[in-house]
């Protein structure tokens, strides 16, 4: 067997064997999402930052199911509508354990849960200046993509559609041309519904895929977390091995000569 | 005791009734608040829980405590 060489996800200076980033949410329980995290082979995971539940002493932690000494926990801002709340949020998720890699998220419209980019923008600023280390989700802009990036992002990471639209990658175009204009960790974020949305993520060459609601809400959630794992370990092979160039018409495959 | 003198405070959006001056440290105590796992706003700051029995706690105080819960 042919063994590929190390191939890892690298983002501010971590090393990350799986270029499979999971979200938690969504899940009937948590023993269901640990096992889902397990199976996924992922090594980062996004969490969100909520009220902690006074009223319920004896409520289950996430912590106590994700071991955040073994998994990265990836503190998120989902349900931030500006730049303030974003803020105050990530502030808070350091302040659990020192986290200072982050998952910024400032939507600007509860229907369609689009990033609100301007918000966006100032937030990745602010964040930089104060040492956090910015993961931004964006829409799939090129030129934000790129002001991202001046900002000091340290990954990029452009939906695919909606987020939990299950509709797949909607603009291929625009992920290739913000690939082919940064060295920044380029991640899927969103909008995935199948494995083999992974795939194509990878084959565009992006250096993961972080997937939530297709995982979480799939009829059988543990077989759908492996069939992500190895969808983005193929669609990596395939970018890396460099695909044969589209023609119109048809090439054999079996010699023309010596045909009897 | 005479004097006990009750204060209203807010935590997490739910107003609670406390003694005046009850130390921070004493309230998340009771609570059962697993300090290595939240973090903690007082009136808006994050405080540092280790300080926490160094805060006293006055009328209209407002806490929030918030900890990580499964996310995309």
């Amino acid at each position: 067997m042919v063994k590929l060489k190390k191939d890892n996800l690298i983002i501010a200076n971590r090393k990350f064997n799986s270029r499979l980033i999971v979200g938690t949410g969504k899940y009937k329980s948590m023993p269901e999402c640990a096992k889902a995290i397990e199976l996924s082979g992922a090594q980062i995971v996004t969490v969100a930052v909520r009220r902690v539940n006074i009223a319920d002493k004896n409520k289950p932690l996430l912590m106590d199911y994700i071991d955040p000494k073994k998994i990265t926990y990836l503190p998120n801002t989902a349900g931030c509508f500006n730049s303030k709340e974003a803020l105050r949020t990530l502030r808070l998720a350091r302040e659990i354990g020192g986290w200072k890699l982050v998952k910024l998220e400032v939507l600007g419209d509860k229907k369609n849960l689009f990033p609100d980019m301007i918000e966006t923008l100032k937030s990745t600023e602010v964040l930089t200046k104060e040492g956090f280390k910015v993961m931004v989700y964006c829409n799939d802009d090129p030129l934000m993509a790129k002001r991202l990036e001046n900002v000091g992002a340290e990954a990029i990471m452009p939906l695919a559609a909606p987020i939990g639209s299950g509709l797949g990658i909607l603009n291929k175009i625009n992920i290739q041309i913000i690939r082919k204009q940064t060295n920044l960790p380029l991640i899927i974020d969103a909008g995935l519904g199948q494995a083999s949305d992974a795939t194509i993520a990878m084959e565009l060459g992006c250096d993961g895929v972080l997937v939530n609601t297709a995982i979480a809400k799939a009829k059988k959630p543990f077989d759908m977390a492996l069939a992500f794992k190895h969808a983005v370990i193929a669609g990596r092979q395939s970018y890396k091995s460099g695909r044969i160039d589209k023609i119109l018409m048809g090439n054999p495959s079996s010699p023309t000569k010596g045909i009897i | 005791m005479k004097n006990i003198k009750k204060i209203k405070i807010k935590i997490n959006g739910k107003s609670k009734s406390i003694i005046h001056n009850t130390k921070l440290s004493y309230l998340l105590k009771d609570l059962k608040i697993p300090l290595n796992k939240v973090a903690i706003e007082l009136n808006e700051e994050i405080i540092d829980k280790k300080k926490a029995s160094r805060i006293k706690l006055i009328k209209n105080d407002k806490i929030e405590i918030v900890h990580f819960i499964g996310g995309g």
